[in-house]
């Protein structure tokens, strides 16, 4: 342990520890902009100085560790000018438009200026010019990058894909897609992790709400909205409501007063993905039927992922499309027909904790109908919506789901936690070998928050080897193992955010901290209450294959519910 | 009023001083991969400041050409612009008045020259080509040692890490740690505060402390077989990492000891035997074959160790002399120094009691003949050189030890024929020389208007270069240029598949240390060929940066026994650093592995 004074207190801390952590053990609060736990830690912004008793020069706290014996002073009068210097300097390189930014109340720069009551900026206000496609999901307004290079290193350390690069020296640093290319040909996943991480506006999931409040305002279109599981585990983080009342009721009553038609549960579309790629496990692992091991394929951004970096390996892909588009080619086939209304009245607007969805419901290939999902929004966006409108959520009596594509088992909950679609298909594909369920939570050695997690499970005397990743890099560490032999599985789960969809680069931001695990727990809980553990007993999925798909992997199955991950337009 | 005045420096003028030096220091230690159009932008400035505002290039110029080039680096312009600055350089640089106006645009011109590709790549995709390295001294390092990492190491005592930190890149720690050119220290950050760390210092700091330090495990073999062929620098690092690797590597030396020009070509006083064989032991104990006194074309040959080995790499060096080519060159005393080097390394010392000597050469290995000329008893020692001693290649360090130890340099004189007298050699007949205008970056000599010079003298030692013996490798199929052969890159010889070739003999002669990258790439090289990608990789912990109170402070240089004491003997001339120096020294080093944009670009590579 190193002993050290910080602001007067005395202070023990493990060896290596930083002065951040060392100050924030005894409640003391060193502003930071640029760091990242975990994650950026480089001292760029030099908003977290420090002055050390002695010294010739300010310390950055994030990353100079503790030495003994020293006297740190957090809040100086020359720490206090620096720091608010340093602001001012980046405020100089930033558009400063907040009233119009959707990050506006929830921006570490504009949070750090007020706390240090910035009212003057003495230099001359010069950002980047922007420079991009708004057409892409993935969108950067080049005028609000402060060059923190969160996401040069989320993308590198979290991600593995290095998408983003600084290029240039001095003055002309900065943050550029690498290599000088264009987004669409660096390979990036669309995952949105750079954008969850961004403390500002820079970057940002392409703005759909304006198509989803124009077909609700439109009279001859019949809106029907999906709302995906991990959803409800966020949707209201920046409503300024009580946990307690943010319930999964509550949302689908906010959604509904939108004024959308009908509101639906992606829950249902993940139990009917497991019964599907269940049953092509089953098949895979009995009749040799495909490649091996399997791979869940409903993570868009682990699809791209895997077909930019490890093509001849996408064919292990499951055929099963991901929920979301299971759900939108089920409302526009046999949902429409049992109502009669014609698909091309549907607007099948799904609402995701993802950016990566807004590519997926684009791809052209992955369609049954004209198109199965016309528009994908963020949980962010709903919330947006919600904030627009002015829906006094807090006020609102809870709803049920719509029928009949509105019950979804808690193995369907679960999608949305790392893990869960594993667990979920385990549940499933146990009933199809043995006939029999096996306890619901029999599986939950697969749940975890550590990035690459492997189990063995025994299902009728044969053993299951199982593998689940989150995170990219992990994704890319696992696939290597995979390729080159040290490791083998039967199934694998790989979603490219880490810790699943909770932590999806669609879901609410609140700067500095990793929220997928804190998430997920409420996605357990909610699977724990369900009365419906298992997919294969979701009434409402019982009767979409008695009346209409007939059974897992048949031909209707195949023409609505499965896809050529291999041939998608990337 | 007085009528003159004696000039006194003014405070302000002292200080303007004071930042030049500093300026100059800055430069000095310019970081690696800046961007190259901002700093012809920042130069332009820094011109511009200079000018006295009389002349129109100069004062309106050089401001126009800078905002020209600005614009350039802010995306404005086109390709037109491009003609617009060279044009406009070029009428500055023609026009001028004075070297402060003609001297700046010429600098913009010859960066046009140089990187008119980072020019257009700002211009049409606004971005820069180079690539900003982040740890300057392991990035100019050829082997890329990771150095902070090692004077960490050596600052905490932990000695044995140090070296196997320095061993993951480069096999000779003990031979660098003495004799290497220190390409390190050329960019020390440490320069813009005072002066670069003295890094090779430290590390025979290191070594000298650290004890026997084993070699690390080998991978498990994967009965692929190497021969090497020349036991130096480059070939024993190749076979050491090739080891490591797994391979079975089996090297063939055609002299009878190990070393190469580390052996056959460095004095003892430099390196001492002990060093060396410190670092080759450590290299055959992975379990290499040696094979001494085998040369390829006469004993065997390169088809047949193709034949025998999945891999050859051709290693051979430069051995052969370079001759004056002048009139009496082949009597009786004129020597090469590669003969004279060569012989002591096999342990054939002359006697020189009593003669008069007299090299010809200006480079390290000049040097490394005349302080041994010296040595062998030699009454007076006299180094030519056709240029100024400023323009010699040697190491002023390597000089001025050489003029105190009682050895004489003339500048300034060419060798025109040597005077013999019954076939021996009576004398030296140079032609006076005047220093000229500039070619290729250095200035010409040119004779003088002034007779022939005698310089008397019984022994000629000629250091004027080394040639390659490369013809049985031509014959077999290997492309030379001159007489070096022309491998590519990544070591490998075009035309012949499965055969590698670097060091001296395919760069010309150079330093230790590019010898020992070259052996480095080929290792790797020739692992990717051979079907393998096994990393050399370190599990060392590197003490993390704590901060610590850097005032400016002077660098420690190892100093030398006294010269009228080492000019007799062989002995070791470099006196060690003391523990306080080595610590001082230690302490002075910035750690650009955490600070600056290392955090950023990753300041240490465990692996390659």
């Amino acid at each position: 342990m190193v002993k050290l004074i910080i602001d007067g207190i005395s202070v023990e801390a493990a060896e290596g520890t930083t002065i951040l952590n060392a100050a924030r053990s005894v409640g003391i609060n060193i502003p930071t902009l640029c760091y990242f736990d975990k994650i950026n830690d480089i001292g760029a912004c030099r908003v977290c100085v420090c002055e050390i008793k002695g010294s010739d020069k300010l310390a950055a706290a994030c990353n100079t560790v503790v030495s003994e014996g020293i006297e740190v002073y957090t809040n100086s009068p020359r720490v206090r000018a620096a720091r608010k210097i340093n602001v001012e300097l980046i405020l100089s390189t930033h558009n400063c438009d907040c009233v119009a930014c959707v990050r506006s109340g929830n921006c570490a720069l504009q949070t750090i200026a007020n706390d240090l009551n910035i009212r003057t900026v003495h230099y001359e206000n010069k950002p980047a010019r922007n420079d991009w496609d708004e057409t892409l999901p993935l969108q950067r307004d080049a005028s609000k990058c402060i060059s923190c290079m969160r996401c040069v290193n989320v993308c590198d350390r979290l991600q593995g894909l290095s998408v983003w690069e600084v290029n240039g020296s001095g003055s002309r640093a900065k943050v550029t897609v690498r290599d000088g290319l264009g987004i669409s040909e660096a390979g990036c996943a669309f995952c949105g992790q750079c954008i969850t991480h961004c403390p500002t506006g820079a970057l940002t999931a392409r703005d759909d709400t304006d198509i989803v409040f124009d077909a609700i305002e439109d009279a001859d279109t019949v809106t029907i909205m999906q709302i995906a599981p991990a959803v409800r585990s966020a949707w209201a983080d920046s409503l300024g409501i009580d946990a307690a009342i943010a319930t999964e009721k509550r949302m689908v009553a906010a959604a509904k007063a939108l004024g959308v038609d009908y509101v639906f549960d992606t829950d249902f579309a993940a139990d009917l993905t497991i019964m599907e790629e269940a049953s092509e496990l089953i098949e895979r692992l009995t009749k040799g039927s495909g490649a091996m091991p399997m791979f869940t394929s409903c993570c868009p951004g682990w699809v791209r992922f895997m077909r930019y970096n490890y093509p001849e390996l996408a064919e292990n892909l499951s055929s099963a499309k991901s929920p979301q588009q299971m759900f939108g080619a089920i409302a526009k086939t046999y949902f429409a027909e049992k109502m009669g209304i014609d698909p091309a009245r549907i607007c099948c607007i799904s609402v995701m904790p993802c950016s990566s969805k807004k590519y997926e419901c684009d791809v052209p290939e992955i369609n049954a109908t004209a198109k199965d999902v016309d528009v994908v929004i963020t949980t962010r966006e709903l919330a947006r919506m919600l904030k627009a409108n002015h829906v006094n959520v807090a006020t609102l009596e809870e709803t049920e789901f719509d029928s009949p594509l509105g019950t979804g088992s808690g193995a369907g909950v679960i999608f949305g936690a790392t893990g869960g679609v594993m667990e979920a298909a385990l549940r499933t594909a146990y009933n199809m070998l043995t006939g029999t369920n096996p306890d619901a939570d029999a599986f939950k050695v697969v749940r975890g928050k550590s990035g690459i997690r492997e189990a063995e499970v025994s299902v009728n005397g044969t053993t299951l080897r199982a593998a689940v990743v989150s995170g990219l890099a992990n994704a890319r560490e696992l696939l290597d193992s995979i390729k080159s032999g040290k490791a083998s599985y039967d199934f694998v789960e790989v979603m490219a955010c880490p810790g699943g969809c909770a932590g999806g680069g669609g879901q609410p931001i609140t700067d500095g901290v990793e929220l997928a695990s804190e998430r997920s727990k409420k996605l357990y809980v909610l699977d724990s209450k369900s009365t419906l553990r298992f997919s294969h007993e979701n009434p409402e999925i019982k009767a979409l294959y008695e009346s209409y798909l007939e059974k897992p992997l048949s031909h209707k199955a195949h023409e609505l519910l499965h896809t050529d991950h291999k041939n998608w337009t990337l | 009023m007085s009528r003159l005045e004696v000039t006194s420096t003014a405070k302000a003028e002292r200080t303007a001083r004071t930042l030049y030096d500093s300026l100059s220091r800055r430069i000095s230690a310019s970081p690696v991969g800046n961007c190259p159009v901002e700093l012809t932008s920042a130069f332009l400035k820094l011109c511009l400041a200079q000018s006295c505002g009389k002349c129109v290039p100069c004062r309106v110029g050089l401001d126009r050409l800078s905002a020209l080039v600005d614009g350039l680096l802010d995306g404005k312009g086109s390709r037109k612009t491009l003609d617009v600055i060279e044009s406009t350089a070029r009428a500055i640089a023609d026009s001028s008045d004075c070297a402060i106006g003609f001297e700046a645009a010429k600098l913009v011109l010859d960066g046009m020259a140089a990187f008119r590709d980072d020019y257009i790549s700002h211009l049409e995709k606004g971005r820069c080509t180079a690539n900003f390295a982040s740890v300057p001294c392991t990035v100019e390092c050829p082997a890329h040692v990771d150095i902070p990492a090692y004077i960490a190491l050596t600052g905490e005592g932990r000695y044995a890490d140090a070296i196997r930190v320095i061993r993951k890149d480069n096999p000779f720690p003990a031979v660098c740690g003495l004799v290497c050119e220190h390409p390190c220290e050329h960019h020390c950050r440490r320069s813009t505060v005072d002066s670069a760390v003295n890094i090779r210092g430290l590390k025979r700091y290191a070594i000298d402390n650290a004890g026997v330090v084993p070699a690390p495990e080998c991978a498990p073999a994967t009965g692929k077989t190497v021969a090497v062929i020349g036991g130096g620098p480059a070939g024993l690092t190749a076979a050491y990492y090739l080891a490591l690797m797994g391979h079975k590597v089996t090297v063939y030396e055609q002299r009878t000891r190990l070393g190469g020009m580390l052996r056959y070509g460095i004095p003892l006083y430099r390196l001492p035997d002990e060093y060396l064989d410190a670092d080759i032991d450590v290299i055959l104990s992975l379990g290499i074959e040696v094979k001494l006194g085998v040369k390829i074309g006469r004993d065997i040959t390169l088809d047949e160790l193709r034949r025998d080995y999945d891999s050859v790499y051709i290693s051979i060096g430069a051995h052969a002399d370079k001759k004056l080519r002048i009139d009496g060159e082949d009597a009786d005393g004129v020597i090469s120094a590669v003969e004279l080097l060569g012989g002591i390394g096999d342990r054939q010392i002359p006697d020189f009691t009593g003669k008069n000597v007299v090299i010809v050469g200006g480079g390290n290995v000049a040097m490394d003949v005349t302080r041994t000329s010296m040595r062998l008893g030699a009454k007076s020692v006299k180094c030519l050189y056709r240029r100024r001693i400023e323009d010699m290649t040697a190491l002023p360090e390597e000089i001025e030890g050489a003029i105190a130890e009682g050895c004489e340099i003339i500048p300034l004189m060419a060798p025109s024929y040597v005077a013999v007298e019954n076939g021996k050699v009576k004398g030296l007949v140079v032609k006076p020389q005047v220093i000229g205008s500039y070619n290729r970056g250095r200035p010409m000599p040119y004779n003088a208007n002034r007779p022939e010079i005698t310089v008397d003298c019984d022994i000629i030692i000629v250091a004027i270069g080394q040639a390659i013996e490369s013809k049985h490798f031509a014959e077999s199929g290997a492309p030379l240029a001159w007489d070096q052969i022309d491998a590519t890159k990544s070591g490998a010889v075009p035309g012949l598949d499965g055969v590698f070739s670097g060091g001296d003999c395919v760069s010309g002669p150079s330093t230790v240390i590019k010898a020992i990258e070259a052996g480095k790439v080929a290792a790797a090289n020739i692992d990717e060929y051979l079907g393998f990608h096994t990393e050399i990789k370190l599990d060392v912990e590197v003490p993390v940066a704590t901060y610590k109170f850097k005032p400016a402070c002077g660098r420690v240089n190892n100093s030398e026994r006294e010269a009228d004491e080492r000019k007799h003997d062989f002995a070791l001339m470099e006196k060690p650093m003391t523990e306080e120096e080595a610590m001082q020294e230690c302490s002075r080093c910035l750690r650009c592995d955490h600070y600056g944009c290392a955090t950023l670009k990753g300041g240490r590579v465990n692996k390659w």
